[in-house]
């Protein structure tokens, strides 16, 4: 008996995200895909969902989806939820979904696993797949009867074509609390950032502590340039102010997966890990030989970051050239 | 205005390689040292530089956990929080998110909070979760991954992070708030200050101070388990080398090897 899973699809420019899009797919190949858009642009989007793996999509266009954030998809949901109890909502890893997630699991009692890379039925048990630490991998599963929420990490599935799927569409007859309506967008505003987006680099070098001081981090912005790459910062020297939060590696800075990850001066707390272990190929350099970092390096060299970093930027160079 | 700052203790990061123990199947946080989540140094900071730029406010640090969690709670009164709340019993022991946000709400809605701030996620377990569920407990709005946050009469404006930039968001008081990292600097404190948080108010409560039943929190109440806990294969001869002035080489020539050049 096919299992349900539903899908929040995010709504972006007018548009279905991206990562929702993706994480449709997956649901889609768990059971039967069944997506809920929520927000002005629901009513053009929807009946674009079947190629990607929706069989059925409720709809609620409304602007209050867009200006006013989270208690009014929570509401919606929640009561959907409750109305036809699938056997899990699948979400990607955004600002808003996680939000979501956060008080609908608290609303309805809803079992909720994190950042997952992976995840499919044996029978009845969900049995999904999440990276922890340096090197294990954790299976969980929701251990409660009733509908159950998994987040899934960036990325983690590809986007799905169902060429000849049409979705069928279902107009939801929800109203909008007003005693929802309590947390107002004011504004939204893009910020340029400079270089190659850490999501899309294939050469990512990145600094921690062990750089001393911010002025240090030259340094590593120096070799990422040599190796066409992106620079990437720890959570601890972002909360020191070294560098903006653009730069942060890690669960709610960024998840990567470039080709080569360079380590320097990092110590490897669990979640900067989790936020870069999926990299191909991983090396560190670090002062102490006891690191946590060490454990997932392929290569790892004990030494000071501060003198090793420019004479590898030189050597890079120098190979290059020939 | 009266303000509350969650804050957990953590096995210390820079240190401890954190285990998951193969019986309990929990995070090993006995025989390690303790400390404050590095992260809450900075959400600590936010909360008290926003108390003293409105004035008139009280700030408490309240944190959920085994008995030794008040180290963490001294540095912040140390840091400057007027008062500490401990919530602390054995069938707490293997609460999930939701579970951990019941507890810190059921405490906090015995008093009348106007702002609550939460780091966005521990730095040990980072399901960024336990904010929201607070919120939701306590019939309130959240703020999340505020850069800046400004309280006007009754109402927070923040600057919220998004995929692309930021949002001004506002939203009416009480709210919860979790500060994006990096957002605000550390305070340290100084030795008055640790002198100082020795007479500050410390109160400690049991799940039945709360009226909690035990069954909905802990890990007879957690709605996740841990079924397997695995290792991923062994990435291909991972090997340590000290440098002594060879480093540059031999990593060069581990990126040649592998057509990273």
């Amino acid at each position: 008996m096919s299992k349900t899973v539903w899908v929040l699809i995010e709504l972006e420019d007018g548009k279905a995200a991206r990562s929702s899009l993706e994480v449709l797919g997956k649901a889609a190949q768990l059971g039967r895909a069944e997506a809920i858009i929520l927000g002005s642009a629901a009513r053009e989007v929807a009946p674009t969902l079947g190629e990607y793996g929706a069989e059925k999509v409720y709809v609620h266009a409304n602007a209050n989806y867009d200006n006013y954030l989270t208690l009014p998809a929570v509401d919606t949901l929640g009561a959907l939820v409750k109305q036809h109890q699938p056997a899990l909502l699948l979400l990607a890893t955004t600002y808003n979904l996680r939000d979501i997630a956060a008080r609908l699991s608290a609303r309805n009692n809803m079992g909720l696993v994190t950042d997952a890379t992976d995840l499919s039925y044996e029978d009845d048990t969900l049995n999904v797949t999440v990276p922890w630490g340096g090197d294990n991998v954790v299976t969980a599963t929701h251990s409660q009867q009733g509908t159950g929420i998994v987040l899934t990490r960036p990325k983690a599935f590809p986007i799905a074509q169902y060429a000849d799927r049409n979705a069928e569409i279902e107009t939801l007859n929800a109203s909008i609390n007003p005693e929802s309506l309590k947390m107002k967008v004011l504004e939204r505003v893009e910020v340029q950032s400079e270089g190659p987006s850490l999501e899309d680099a294939s050469v990512i070098v990145s600094g921690g502590r062990g750089l001393g001081k911010a002025e240090n981090f030259h340094l590593v912005e120096e070799l990422a340039a040599a190796l066409g790459g992106a620079a990437g910062a720890t959570r601890a020297i972002v909360d020191a102010g070294w560098l903006p939060y653009s730069y942060q590696v890690g669960q709610t800075g960024k998840t990567v997966k470039p080709t080569l990850y360079i380590a320097c001066g990092i110590s490897g707390a669990i979640q900067h890990l989790a936020g870069m272990k999926g990299s191909k190929y991983i090396v560190a350099i670090n002062k102490d030989e006891h690191a946590p970092i060490f454990s997932v390096a392929d290569l790892g060299i004990v030494g000071d970051t501060l003198t090793i970093l420019p004479q590898l930027t030189q050597e890079v160079k120098r190979r290059k050239a020939q | 205005m009266k303000m509350f700052v969650c804050v957990k203790q953590i096995p210390d990061p820079n240190t401890v390689i954190s285990r998951l123990d193969p019986n309990t199947k929990r995070l090993v946080r006995t025989g390690v040292s303790l400390v404050l989540d590095p992260g809450d140094e900075s959400t600590i900071s936010a909360a008290i530089k926003l108390r003293d730029t409105i004035g008139n406010s009280e700030l408490t640090a309240i944190s959920m956990g085994p008995t030794s969690v008040q180290e963490g709670l001294r540095r912040a009164l140390a840091m400057g929080a007027d008062r500490a709340i401990l919530i602390t019993d054995p069938a707490l022991g293997g609460s999930d998110a939701p579970g951990t946000a019941r507890v810190l709400a059921a405490a906090i809605k015995k008093e009348e909070a106007d702002l609550i701030y939460c780091s966005t996620e521990s730095t040990d377990g980072y399901t960024g979760m336990v904010p929201g569920g607070i919120a939701e407990f306590l019939g309130i709005p959240q703020l999340t991954f505020a850069r800046e946050i400004t309280v006007e009469g009754n109402k927070a404006i923040a600057k919220c992070v998004t995929q692309t930039g930021y949002q001004t968001v506002e939203s009416p008081l009480p709210a919860v708030v979790t500060i994006a990292s990096g957002s605000f600097e550390a305070i340290y404190p100084t030795m008055k200050g640790i002198m100082s948080a020795k007479k500050k108010p410390f109160v400690q409560y049991s799940l039945a101070d709360l009226g909690i039943d035990p069954a909905q929190v802990g890990e007879a109440g957690a709605r996740e388990r841990v079924l397997i806990i695995g290792k991923v294969e062994a990435r291909a001869a991972g090997q340590v080398i000290k440098d002594d002035g060879n480093a540059a080489q031999a990593i060069a020539d581990f990126l040649q090897r592998y057509q990273l050049l």
